[in-house]
């Protein structure tokens, strides 16, 4: 089968954000500039559904006050890697609003996209307007970082609360994690369009669960073995909980930059992966 | 109609194929503006296929085809902003209320936001949905449903409107209501392109029509125009208490033009059906019911292919 694929500037009169604006330098399927108009149709969805809002914020809440409490009451202290003594919800909560982040990013782009995808046929709908596959990849990443910055926002306030916040660096961590979801979105919508049916969705908890387990995100990286560390270095997650404590406690140096670049080639690879395959399957 | 009307839509040589299958065969035609023009033939035969390609949701794999003389392949977006598409499937949006829909997709179009709704407005009143505008779409009948994808194909003000077996799956009532607004689209200036199946509704709609086959056209023209060349004015439907009709054939042969053998019954085509039914009484031949009736397309379908549009 022969997939003609058109590379093309975006049309004039599109505002295309950052995201968009990047896209266009890679080899991307068409688009009409219109991503934004897919991010108004999954707002107006979701003011019918709005508890989804309160179940996504509570999650990583209640993993503050059950860990951060508990096991803050049995360890006093945790030194970093980089050698700062803070306590354990002081520690934890970075890791826990990097770990909200590519949950919500993740569950967003696979279960969701995948029900839009297969059974809605919205993308059908849609691709019969001008809009184009990279306007549907774009507008659903975007959508999943907007509702993400609410929950890791959210988030943020309550850990300031609950005096887990030590620096004024901490305003970036929600930037910070938009960057995260922006990386776990694309990666995790570019998986969806291999997926068959709900059994491979096994495959992405094979992922997500591990990682967040052991991106250092309960104990510092040092308490691994060395060979394990470096395996935890390449994950996408270990960068992002490093990044998020590097901002919260103030200990920043320019190795954030690296977490950040990291970030964002596996988002801006996983947008152009996703676009194709969607111009692969509904446009055949 | 003047062959000087102006042109929307062609195809030259258009073809469509799936790794080793090919879907559609090199097959030329030609959509004047404000006309009522389509597709005929059995599932298969090409028609989707076909269709999603002018929809330009599909590459053409070769041949020429040109929407308002623009290409599909380089203009796809424009195109499509002038299109309107009403898919085989409802691809309505369930977690939207009928209004929703209608603002929500024509905000796919980049359209503003005041536009949508008062265009919304016309819409559902023309669908008959206006009572239901703040309902979910999910419980709304098959036809309420047909109606709101074709209200929603609207929304742009198209200059083509694509329709793939509107009426597939409706009761014959929603069927009659929905041609009803279709007649009204097409005095209003629209060009419809449509597919189906159902005989009685290319006759009902189209002012021209190609008859398709295994990707192929075998027939173009008008529903009379095709009646008129490749079957005769009446047929005569005799039906025997037999399993197989083949033995039937012959006693009857001879009798009208030609006759074909299905499966429940024989068709003898006869310019004169109550003529060819006193010939076959007497002959003899007691069939357990004859009637007489006007060729239709399936006539023309069965002539040209060797098969019944529905099986």
């Amino acid at each position: 089968m022969t997939t003609t694929r058109t590379t093309r500037p975006a049309r004039p009169g599109g505002r295309p954000g950052g995201v968009g604006r990047l896209a266009r330098a890679l080899p991307m399927p068409a688009g009409a500039g219109l991503a934004r108009m897919l991010v108004e149709r999954n707002i107006t969805s979701f003011r019918h559904g709005w508890i989804a809002l309160v179940t996504g914020f509570a999650e990583p809440v209640f993993y503050l006050f059950s860990l951060g409490i508990g096991i803050g009451a049995l360890v006093r202290t945790v030194t970093t890697d980089s050698g700062m003594t803070v306590t354990y919800p002081q520690f934890v909560a970075p890791a826990l609003l990097a770990a909200s982040a590519m949950n919500g990013a993740v569950m967003d782009s696979t279960f969701n996209v995948f029900f839009k995808l297969k059974y809605a046929k919205l993308y059908d709908a849609v691709l019969a307007t001008p809009m184009g596959p990279r306007d549907v990849a774009v507008g659903e990443i975007s959508w999943s970082l907007i509702r993400g910055g609410m929950y890791s926002a959210a988030f943020l306030v309550v850990a300031l609360l609950a005096g887990a916040v030590r620096s004024w660096w901490a305003l970036l961590a929600l930037p910070a994690a938009i960057f995260i979801g922006f990386a776990f979105a694309a990666v995790g919508m570019f998986a969806t369009t291999f997926m068959r049916s709900w059994v491979d969705f096994d495959y992405i908890t094979l992922a997500i669960q591990p990682m967040f387990l052991f991106s250092a995100t309960f104990f510092p990286l040092s308490t691994y073995p060395d060979a394990l560390q470096w395996f935890v270095r390449l994950t996408p997650l270990y960068h992002g909980v490093a990044l998020e404590r590097a901002l919260m406690l103030g200990d920043v140096g320019w190795g954030v930059l690296a977490h950040v670049g990291y970030l964002v080639v596996l988002g801006v690879l996983g947008v152009v992966g996703a676009s194709r395959r969607l111009e692969r399957l509904l446009l055949s | 109609m003047s062959g000087d009307d102006e042109i929307l839509l062609r195809a030259r040589g258009l073809t469509k194929t799936f790794g080793d299958f090919t879907a559609v065969d090199g097959i030329d035609f030609a959509v004047r503006k404000g006309e009522c023009f389509g597709f005929l033939g059995p599932n298969g035969a090409g028609k989707s296929s076909t269709m999603r390609m002018v929809g330009c949701v599909s590459p053409v794999t070769s041949g020429e085809l040109r929407l308002f003389d623009l290409d599909p392949a380089t203009d796809g977006p424009a195109i499509r902003a002038r299109l309107g598409s009403c898919p085989q499937r409802d691809t309505l949006d369930e977690e939207l209320t009928v209004q929703e829909n209608l603002w929500i997709y024509g905000r796919y179009f980049g359209l503003s936001r005041k536009e949508v709704r008062s265009r919304a407005t016309e819409l559902l009143d023309f669908a008959q949905l206006t009572e239901r505008a703040g309902d979910k779409v999910e419980p709304l009948s098959g036809g309420m449903k047909r109606r709101l994808t074709i209200a929603r194909s609207l929304i742009n003000s198209p200059e083509i409107l694509l329709l793939d077996e509107p009426t597939t799956g409706l009761d014959p009532q929603a069927r009659h209501v929905l041609w009803d607004r279709l007649f009204r689209l097409k005095r209003s200036g629209v060009t419809l392109v449509l597919t189906t199946h159902y005989m009685d509704e290319a006759e009902q709609l189209c002012d021209r029509l190609v008859v398709m086959d295994h990707g192929r056209i075998v027939a173009e023209g008008s529903p009379r125009q095709l009646i008129d060349q490749h079957s005769t004015r009446e047929v005569l439907e005799l039906r025997f208490d037999a399993d197989d009709h083949h033995g039937h054939a012959d006693a009857v042969a001879g009798i009208g033009d030609r006759v074909e053998v299905l499966p429940d019954r024989l068709l003898v085509y006869a310019d004169d059906g109550d003529a060819a039914a006193a010939q076959v009484h007497a002959r003899g031949v007691q069939p357990l019911s004859s009637l007489v009736r006007r060729s239709t397309l399936e006539d023309v379908f069965l002539t040209l292919t060797g098969r019944t549009l529905v099986d």
